[in-house]
């Protein structure tokens, strides 16, 4: 049993196809490249201003690699279709933004609850409704965390340039199949549509991860068990004779449907949070710049990290000791560290593209003497470095 | 009661032992739909093994999915033929089969029906139509007959249905509609579904003598079927009717049988083509 990807030739078509070195191209195309070499052989999609040159590349890249792209009649579809092609063994994505992220999250839930890994890419763009359709946001911060309804916990990485979409897109897939989980990737139309330089890697320098396969019949009938102890279940695929049953209503861990039982119910959304606090070291990332000695602690993710080290920087050289704060992993928030630094500065200052989404995340860990305030700006425009200068300049 | 079925029936083989007894309503049709279907994959010699089940939401979603022993996928509201395309993308040598209501496939799920058909993948819909939501309680569905009485059109339906068959022939490969009533018809109709290149459907209407039939002077379960015997036309007969006369009638038959490339075919001809030009087949 193969998870397809995983064949030595894939590596060779790696190698044929795309030569290590500097590329330009833009944000979008460096997620789809992030996910060819990551493995992805599936993609299904629906066009959606800005995430459409994810779909784009896809459909011309992958049948090259043996991989297929269906464009799917809508988001609901999408989803829907990325989830049977992953309990296949194909690793699979798709890619949308705002309105189409929002019609997914229904199958979001389902995914949760069935532990199916896919990945999904929600390019931002500015809202609510259809709003600036062809414009960058950050305002789906709290859409990618509870959007779907029940208790759930959610992996959401976030990329702050193009070269680290690329490498984003490949550290989502490796969690999505590490947990056997769905993973978003937080990227916006700003980075999306911007074109920088960017270094593709030999394929063999690329670690990639796959999930975790039954190994022997017993583990195979319990594809909701948990016989390691780490909360992940290994994924019996479909079509190997294993007669898998898999429901998004509470199943017990054979995957027989069981709605009744509290107990039952209590087991499994349990484990599915277990499995993601106890794997933290899989899933947590962030950067940080000239935190030692910081007074001035700026707090950014996605596209606004970039402006925001700008303006670090010229701070810095102006005397002021400020440092920067970058989740990269935006959920489940780096909390731990967060304290840590919310102790060590006496003023917090979160620039976003929202009237403030991620900076109550920020809020949670700290404590009320340090000042904590917000730079927001929405109307499609990202921020400037004077204009976050400008926020650590008055409390400097 | 479980073991004396057990013993008793043969196709009970083809069922996941550990979920009987059904959950279906006594007199469902849905059980004949199940027998049927078990009946068609034995009379094929399909090894279950070469079979993935998908459905949504449902009383019908219930039918294979727990309780036919096989790969199951049972989806969210609507959605199943969206899912068993990633499925059949990914398995394209195994039969992949949606089994589900008309409220799942033909309401919510209307518009994955006609893009399914029109990519003419090769799935399986046997799409069970008993007019009616079931298990949310009745309420009045897009299949329900104009005039019916349902728990959400307590006075009388104004609305007119819709003809699923007709609507999916457009597409498809393979397209027929029999009733609970016609077994035997369903059978063959079905293990044709199974068998065609492309994308195929049933349409089985179905009796829900507690749902339906109770609120419209039919609840004894026979009672519907004697009504669909009765008002059931074959398809080659209604060509010479005119509207009026199938008014209220259930048109049965064959409505489609053709060859057309394939969805899953034509996605890998492809692959193979793209690799062919970039000069990229295995040395």
């Amino acid at each position: 049993m193969i998870i397809r990807g995983d064949e030595p030739d894939q590596i060779r078509l790696l190698r044929k196809l795309y030569k290590p070195g500097n590329y330009f191209m833009m944000g979008d195309e460096a997620v789809a490249y992030g996910a060819i070499f990551a493995g992805c052989r599936f993609y299904a999609g629906y066009p959606i201003t800005p995430s459409s040159e994810i779909a784009e590349t896809m459909a011309r890249e992958l049948p090259k690699l043996g991989g297929y792209y269906v464009q799917m009649e809508d988001e609901i579809a999408s989803i829907a279709a990325i989830i049977g092609a992953s309990w296949t063994g194909l690793k699979a994505m798709t890619a949308t933004s705002g309105p189409g992220f929002s019609l997914m999250q229904e199958n979001l839930g389902y995914a949760i609850m069935t532990e199916t890994p896919i990945v999904i890419v929600d390019v931002q763009r500015s809202g609510p409704s259809t709003g600036q359709a062809t414009k960058g946001a950050q305002g789906d911060f709290f859409q990618a965390r509870w959007g779907t309804h029940g208790d759930h916990p959610i992996v959401a990485v976030s990329p702050v340039s193009v070269e680290d979409a690329f490498w984003e897109t490949i550290r989502a897939f490796n969690i999505a199949e590490m947990l056997r989980i769905p993973v978003i990737v937080l990227f916006d139309g700003i980075l999306g549509h911007m074109r920088e330089q960017i270094r593709i890697p030999a394929p063999d320098d690329i670690e990639i991860a796959y999930r975790k396969l039954p190994r022997n019949e017993e583990e195979a009938k319990l594809p909701f068990g948990d016989p390691h102890g780490d909360g992940v279940p290994p994924m019996p695929l479909f079509g190997h004779g294993y007669f898998t049953h898999v429901t998004g209503s509470t199943h017990k861990e054979n995957g027989l449907r069981d709605v009744y039982t509290p107990e039952v119910h209590d087991r499994l959304v349990r484990r599915i949070h277990r499995k993601i606090e106890k794997n933290r070291d899989v899933y947590e990332k962030y950067e940080e710049h000239f935190t030692d000695d910081a007074e001035i602690l700026v707090v950014s993710w996605g596209v606004t990290a970039r402006p925001s080290l700008g303006a670090v920087l010229k701070a810095r050289e102006e005397g002021i000791k400020v440092g920067l704060f970058v989740p990269k992993t935006v959920h489940p928030f780096p909390g731990e560290r967060m304290r840590q630094l919310g102790k060590q500065v006496r003023a917090i200052i979160v620039p976003e593209m929202n009237l403030g989404q991620m900076i109550l995340e920020v809020q949670r860990f700290i404590n009320d003497d340090v000042l904590l305030k917000g730079v927001n700006k929405i109307g499609g425009v990202p921020l400037t470095v004077e204009e976050i200068l400008r926020e650590i300049r008055g409390v400097a | 009661m479980v073991k004396q079925i057990y013993s008793k029936y043969p196709m009970v083989k083809y069922l996941r032992k550990e979920a009987l007894p059904t959950a279906l309503c006594p007199g469902c049709g849905g059980g004949t739909v199940l027998n049927a279907f078990a009946n068609a994959i034995d009379q094929l010699k399909i090894d279950p093994r070469d079979l993935v089940v998908v459905s949504g939401i449902g009383c019908s979603a219930w039918i294979a999915s727990p309780y036919f022993l096989a790969d199951t996928l049972h989806t969210t509201h609507g959605r199943a033929i969206a899912f068993a395309t990633g499925v059949k993308v990914g398995l394209p040598d195994k039969k992949v089969v949606v089994i589900s209501g008309d409220g799942d496939l033909a309401s919510i799920g209307g518009n994955h029906l006609i893009h399914a058909a029109r990519r003419n993948i090769d799935i399986t819909v046997i799409l069970v139509n008993n007019f009616i939501y079931g298990m949310t309680g009745g309420q009045v569905a897009p299949t329900t007959p104009f005039g019916a009485k349902t728990t959400t059109t307590p006075y009388r339906n104004v609305e007119h249905p819709l003809n699923i068959a007709e609507m999916v022939a457009a597409g498809a490969s393979y397209v027929a509609r029999w009733t609970t009533a016609h077994v035997y018809q369903l059978i063959e109709s079905i293990k044709k579904a199974l068998t065609v290149k492309g994308f195929s459907l049933v349409e089985v209407i179905s009796q829900c003598p507690v749902q339906y039939g109770r609120r419209n002077r039919m609840k004894e379960p026979a009672e519907m079927l004697r009504w669909f015997l009765k008002n059931a036309i074959p398809i080659s007969k209604a060509k010479n009717m005119s509207p009026e006369e199938l008014e209220g009638k259930f048109i049965i038959g064959e409505f489609v049988n053709r060859e057309r490339p394939e969805f899953v075919d034509e996605l890998n001809k492809l692959i193979d083509e793209v690799q062919e030009s970039f000069g990229l087949k295995g040395e």
